[in-house]
């Protein structure tokens, strides 16, 4: 969730009374659930954007002479740097890359800021700016510029990034809560949960090991073949990073009013994602992904959409996993094919360590 | 993934379902308490109930570790977290229920040295890795858990770390269940007997529950498949007139219990007198704390806690639920003051409180299909 406005605002007066009532931030603030949202919609947004009742998405669309953009920006705090299928300077490209093209934009340019811990080894973050050089060659985007801050030794750990993002929208496409409507199908480009648990196992504090690694990537060209195939069918779509899947689905829900029903056994998930999740009592739906996406898409064009997908380069596991209902009002679900039914709520608290 | 596909087989358990439904007779209603909250918590999550008939009444019961530690015993763990030199270290599902100034979670954030541990074992390497700091272990839980300390115990004392003590909250389930038996406004027919604490104690410390008390048990595991062969055993046992001990989870549970496992918290652990339960008052023998010969390790013995007895937020019905005589949608606080994010009552905190279970896994459903029922009157 991006702290990005969809439209234009008016600044309210900063003395606006504000509901967030938390006494103090806590790491929950920063999980991607319930509590960011929270703080992004009842102190950050009301003082420096305010109250609209338009939803908060992954990119801002401004109006440039004429030229309509998207912009983002997303930080990297991740914990370790490196770990099984990436390091922070994937993240740190392939994160704000893939913001812009959920927001239906083909990225052009990044700004790059980094906060480094004095002691960090220069080898270290050589090898983590190569990678986001890789990163940026491999999604198609240019490094513009950026800024280099240096806080004393254990006042960071090691490197924080901060990349925001410039894109083109592509033509055609029109994507937005509110256009989706019931019948339409819920779509997801692979299996979730595999950056979330790979972190958690790389911290080593569990004493765990599975064949698992990151998703990291730039999911640029497993949109662009949605958006071929659909077009104007395609009416929204989101990486579902911090709070996974649940929270994605949950914020659309409750922007768009309608029921989401996902099949709890068409979910794409890892055996070892599985595996540690039903060790550690987690839910794979809300479990971080770094290089994967939902769309919702008209039912008319969901075949075509998923054949489109599933044809590209790391879309094999592309699967429909539900469908949009006008009940239960605002509220994800989840049925099984046995008839058993569970409501998906955004994460509470904060599940997992530093993941992005 | 094997040992789980299996028992959540849509085949499979659509059948033990309509098998359910066949045995339930009409006309009589059925009672069945889950004593386990990781059942609890199982129910909910696989949308069981669902699948049953109406006349068949899920109570949930007081098998919920976090649930049922009083207020007062958090505020003791949150005293020594307050202690500068103390790391105070819990189970994850600790770090959020509410003592009387706060969290674990919100110590934390004031700057308190509190981390969750996976294990009582990590606990302890950190009391090694930390050798000018004193390491609390806030143990919680029922048998299940308890030996895992009684071994950490052991090897502290083999290893002589001197900095690592432990705060000792385990509790022990037959008087738990002796009490909600012994309790007037109970009326339960039958129990889906614990999964987990099984493993250690085995199944014939239950027998008394069907030789005396005349009501079927049957020790259960915890995958959708379980609990519906362990509802239908107990309906036939209902309809045959039985009352005996029976083991569905028997490729996990033996029925004489994990010798090693009781035989290490023989030795670490002895009864105490009473101990209070939340909602349920003061249980005798029915709790655990570290014997004399590990009292070099016991933090009770170590920290001068305040040990005052607290009691509950007045509106909260937190007792009233665990007993299982309200529903959690019933209690007067239910999702308005009390919501997994801000719990007033512990029943809300741990994924196995039934409050929490119900409220993450049913309650936004009902809501959301009453406003959309009212909405389509409305239009008509």
């Amino acid at each position: 969730m991006g702290l990005i406005s969809t439209g234009d605002r008016v600044v309210e007066h900063a003395s606006a009374k504000l509901t967030f009532r938390d006494p103090r931030i806590e790491m929950a603030h920063g999980a991607g659930g319930k509590a960011s949202r929270r703080l992004i919609e009842e102190l950050i947004a009301p003082l420096l954007m305010g109250r609209s009742a338009e939803p908060l998405g992954d990119a801002a669309i401004v109006d440039v002479g004429g030229a309509r953009i998207a912009v983002t920006s997303d930080s990297f705090v991740v914990t370790p740097l490196r770990f099984p299928g990436g390091s922070i300077g994937d993240l740190a490209v392939n994160g704000t890359v893939n913001d812009l093209a959920v927001a239906g934009a083909r990225p052009v340019g990044l700004l790059v800021t980094f906060v480094l811990e004095a002691g960090l080894s220069s080898q270290v973050l050589e090898a983590e700016v190569r990678a986001m050089g890789d990163a940026a060659r491999h999604a198609g985007v240019r490094i513009l510029g950026g800024d280099t801050k240096v806080v004393e030794h254990g006042k960071a750990d090691l490197m924080y990034v901060t990349t925001t993002g410039f894109g083109e929208l592509l033509p055609g496409v029109s994507l937005a809560a509110s256009s989706v409507r019931p019948g339409d199908r819920v779509l997801v480009s692979g299996p979730i949960g595999d950056h979330g648990i790979t972190i958690l196992l790389a911290r080593g504090d569990l004493d765990l090991e599975a064949d698992l690694s990151s998703d990291t990537r730039s999911v640029v060209p497993l949109v662009a073949a949605l958006v071929d195939a659909a077009g104007s069918g395609v009416r929204w779509m989101r990486d579902p990073t911090r709070g996974g899947v649940a929270t994605a689905l949950n914020e659309l829900a409750r922007d768009c009013g309608l029921g989401i029903v996902l099949a709890e056994d068409r979910l794409p998930v890892h055996d070892g994602v599985r595996g540690a999740c039903e060790l550690l009592g987690l839910d794979p739906l809300h479990i971080a992904n770094e290089g994967q996406f939902l769309a919702i898409v008209a039912p008319e064009v969901a075949a075509t959409a998923l054949a489109a997908l599933t044809a590209t380069p790391g879309g094999e596991f592309a699967v429909d996993i539900g469908e949009i209902r006008e009940s239960p009002i605002a509220t994800v679900i989840a049925e099984t094919s046995y008839g058993g039914s569970r409501v998906v709520d955004m994460l509470v608290g904060d599940a997992l360590p530093r993941i992005c | 993934m094997k040992y789980v596909d299996e028992f959540r087989d849509p085949q499979l358990i659509t059948k033990a379902a309509d098998e359910i439904r066949r045995l339930a007779e009409p006309g009589r209603t059925y009672r069945l308490m889950e004593v386990c909250g990781g059942h609890t918590h199982a129910i909910y999550r696989f949308g069981l109930k669902d699948l049953l008939p109406p006349a068949i009444e899920l109570v949930h019961g007081p098998g919920c570790p976090v649930c049922v530690l009083p207020m007062g015993r958090i505020d003791d763990g949150l005293a020594m977290a307050e202690d500068p030199r103390v790391i105070l270290t819990a189970f994850g599902d600790m770090m959020r229920v509410p003592g009387t100034k706060g969290s674990l979670l919100e110590y934390k954030a004031r700057g308190c040295d509190v981390r969750i541990v996976y294990s009582p074992l990590d606990a302890l390497r950190l009391a090694q890795a930390n050798p000018d700091r004193h390491v609390v272990f806030f143990a919680i839980g029922f048998e299940t858990t308890a030996p895992s300390t009684a071994l950490t115990l052991k090897r502290a004392k083999a290893l002589g770390v001197g900095n690592f003590s432990v705060f000792s909250n385990h509790v022990t389930i037959i008087p738990a269940i002796r009490a909600i038996l012994d309790s007037p406004d109970m009326r339960i027919d039958a129990f889906v007997g614990p999964g987990h604490v099984s493993t250690v104690i085995g199944c014939r410390p239950y027998e008394w529950i069907a030789t005396r008390e005349h009501k079927p048990i049957v020790v259960t595991g915890f995958e959708p498949l379980d609990l519906l062969q362990s509802i239908a055993m107990l309906l036939r046992q209902l309809r045959e007139g039985r009352a005996e001990v029976e083991n569905q989870y028997n490729r996990v549970v033996p029925w004489e219990g994990n010798r090693a496992a009781l035989e290490a918290m023989a030795d670490v652990f002895e009864r105490r007198p009473f101990f209070e339960w939340r909602g349920m008052g003061f249980i005798s023998q029915s709790a655990l704390r570290l014997s004399d010969r590990y009292a070099e390790w016991d933090s009770e013995k170590r920290f001068a806690v305040p040990g005052v007895q607290v009691t509950d937020p007045k509106a909260a019905q937190c007792g009233e639920v665990l007993k299982g005589v309200l529903r959690p949608p019933d209690c007067k606080l239910f999702g308005t003051e009390c919501t997994p994010e801000h719990p007033v009552g512990a029943l809300m905190v741990s994924s196995e409180g039934s409050c929490a279970a119900y409220y993450t896994y049913v309650h936004r459903k009902v809501v959301a299909e009453a406003r959309w029922v009212s909405s389509r009157q409305a239009t008509a």
